[in-house]
């Protein structure tokens, strides 16, 4: 086993009832860089990086087949605690989901899920870990005045940044974010995008993203998919400049959806 | 060419008064009135009950009683005194001395001084006071000496078969919202849900009758105690009938809920249950609060089956094996047989202005609360 990748996965096939979402995928995503998804509407993006954190079992009828590794622990195992599996990999959604309390309360919302009360934080101390991790998403000068405020009512910019920072107190080395910037104004996506820089070489990151320009600006390597299947994993500079597969090319020069 | 294109134009506007044309008038005139007739009825309703029962609120010092008049009557006094007499029993005196006067003035001297003989049997005329109404729990509307018009005891009678009912559907209806909208999937849920409307349908009188034939008995062997009548039986009736409207109502406020809550939670690892207490119930507290209220309300209101199980019994409860009596229940027994007009008919009356304004209070505040969250 190789253990730079974060994720990994074999012969992992995916059913959403009877139709099966993904196909024999084999990935490896390395540990500390940021992965773009890329791959026309309905190819299956979403349900893979879904399946990392196994929220896709929500629904009830998604079956899974295959190997599917996080930090060198395979996730389909029976004695896998979700708990524990989700603390490790955070997750951020296509529109910003705040929960409905303030914003302190949002960012200490998964620190006080994992944490027993014997080893509770002082209230000085929580504080300490609101201003660190508001800092750390670039967003604690413009919310300082206002964090017992309610979430919702942050700009949907501030608002992403809000659940991209409520992920990072439980100390996860994995972050998914599916197209974490397609509810944002390009003043909004390009600070995200700077985020995810700032964010980078800490964190593993898989991003799912239908904006070329965007995965060619933020990602270090990139996957495509097609059909429920893997088509092509490289270098995020190799891929669009000498793709290997002509779907790839096809795709990246606009020839799908 | 222009012409004709008016004229197709103006073709087709007549070309609208069609068949589909009426039936669409018609079908928005009969929803308007639909509509308009709901708040008709409410202020048709608040008129008729104020009109009737306000009367007695506003009634104040001294009268004859209807049983120093029936005495009068029976003694043997000319037919046009009486007729002075009769007209003088409707009336009111704001001290007794004027009364006495006005007395004085109907009868002769002889006739007064039988009267007078007769006094000492029978209140000839009664203060009258509104606190009376709220302070006294003496409800003895039909007393022949003493009429009084205490509603206290009524009201301690409702309040504790209130009470003790929420103390049962509050967790039963919320336990079962929470496993419906929670956890159950499928068909299960479904099937869950048309039980607990089918539940929500059962005819009050049908709870009365569990109540009467089934808790009684029930009651008196397990606690061995005379009557098994009383708030215990009530209680648990009203909570059962309370508890599926309240179900129903909670289940929708977590309905409400939006998914991505659940999700952002789930995805930071948060199990079941602390999905349950630490996102879905604290986002829909005002929802769950306006179930509660309306299952206060339907309790408050409910008649048939506090008529039935409570024992119907004036009595300021200390336990729950105390029969009581409710207020609505006293008004549905006795409207009956009396007087159109009369006092205890007004008081009846007066008891349903009490029940409507508590019931309307309750919505109304169940309906701010749910409005809040909207906001919120
Ligand atoms: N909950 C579901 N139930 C059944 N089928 C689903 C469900 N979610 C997705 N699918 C199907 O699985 C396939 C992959 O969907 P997925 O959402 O992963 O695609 P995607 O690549 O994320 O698309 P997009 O770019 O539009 O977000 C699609 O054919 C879709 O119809
Ligand atoms: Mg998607």
């Amino acid at each position: 086993m190789n253990h730079e990748f974060s994720i990994e996965s074999r012969q992992f096939n995916l059913w959403y009832g009877d139709f099966q979402a993904l196909f024999d995928i084999d990935i490896g995503i390395r540990q500390g860089i940021i992965t773009a998804l890329i791959g026309p509407s309905g190819c299956g993006k979403t349900t893979l990086l879904r399946s990392v954190n196994r929220i896709n079992e929500r629904l009830g009828y998604v079956r899974t087949e295959g190997l599917m590794k996080v930090m060198q622990k395979n996730i389909l195992d029976s004695d896998v605690e979700l708990a524990q599996l989700r603390k490790q990999v955070g997750m951020v959604f296509q529109r910003p989901n705040p929960l409905p309390l303030s914003i302190r309360d949002n960012i200490l919302f998964a620190h006080k899920l994992h944490t027993q009360s014997h080893e509770k934080l002082s209230r000085q101390d929580e504080n300490n870990l609101v201003e660190n991790v508001l800092r750390q998403v670039l967003l604690w000068d413009s919310v300082k005045e206002r964090l017992h405020q309610k979430a919702i009512d942050l700009s949907l910019e501030e608002q992403q940044k809000l659940c991209i920072a409520r992920l990072l107190p439980v100390k996860p080395s994995i972050l998914l974010m599916d197209e974490p910037c397609s509810a944002l104004d390009p003043k909004g996506t390009e600070a995200v995008e700077e985020l995810l820089w700032e964010l980078r070489g800490q964190y593993t990151i898989l991003i799912v993203t239908h904006n070329m320009a965007q995965a060619r600006r933020v990602s270090d390597e990139s996957i495509f998919m097609l059909m429920g299947k893997l088509m092509e994993h490289a270098p995020t500079d190799q891929m669009f400049v000498t793709p290997a597969c002509k779907e790839t090319a096809d795709y990246i020069e606009g020839r799908y959806g | 060419m222009n012409e004709s294109t008016n004229q197709t134009v103006s073709h087709s506007i007549d070309d609208c008064r069609n068949l589909d044309w009426y039936i669409d008038k018609f079908i928005q005139v009969f929803v308007f009135i639909g509509g308009i007739s709901a708040i008709v009825f409410i202020i048709g309703i608040f008129f008729f009950i104020t009109n009737e029962g306000i009367g007695f609120l506003f009634k104040s010092g001294f009268q004859l009683t209807p049983h120093a008049v029936s005495l009068l009557e029976e003694a043997k006094i000319p037919d046009d005194t009486l007729a002075a007499l009769d007209e003088l029993a409707g009336e009111n005196f704001e001290t007794a001395t004027e009364l006495e006067a006005a007395l004085e003035d109907v009868l002769m001297p002889e006739e007064l001084s039988q009267f007078q003989a007769l006094i000492v049997k029978s209140a000839v005329y009664e203060p009258f006071s509104i606190s009376e109404f709220f302070t006294s729990y003496r409800w003895k509307p039909t007393s022949e000496w003493n009429p009084t018009y205490g509603i206290l005891a009524l009201i301690a009678g409702t309040a504790s078969v209130t009470g003790f009912a929420m103390l049962i559907a509050i967790p039963f209806s919320l336990g079962a919202a929470i496993y419906i909208g929670e956890f159950a999937t499928g068909r299960q849920r479904e099937v869950l849900k048309v039980l607990v409307e089918l539940l929500a349908a059962v005819p009050s009188v049908v709870w009365g009758f569990i109540g009467l034939s089934i808790m009684n008995p029930l009651i008196i062997r397990l606690f061995n105690v005379p009557i098994g009548l009383n708030v215990l039986n009530a209680g648990l009736i009203l909570g059962l009938m309370a508890a599926p409207i309240m179900t129903t109502i909670a289940e929708d406020a977590l309905k409400a809920v939006p998914d991505r809550y659940r999700e952002a939670a789930e995805a930071m690892g948060a199990t079941r249950w602390q999905l349950v207490f630490k996102v879905v119930l604290p986002a829909s507290k005002n929802g769950l609060v306006a179930a509660v209220l309306l299952g206060v309300g339907r309790g408050f209101g409910e008649t048939m089956a506090v008529l039935m199980a409570t024992g119907h019994t004036i009595n300021l409860p200390t336990s729950v094996f105390d029969s009581v009596r409710a207020l609505t229940a006293t008004i549905a027994a006795e409207l009956g047989e009396t007087a159109v007009g009369s006092d205890h008919y007004q008081a009846l009356f007066t008891l349903g202005i009490l029940l409507f304004l508590v019931t309307f209070l309750i919505n109304l505040t169940a309906d701010l609360v749910v409005r809040g969250i909207r906001k919120g």
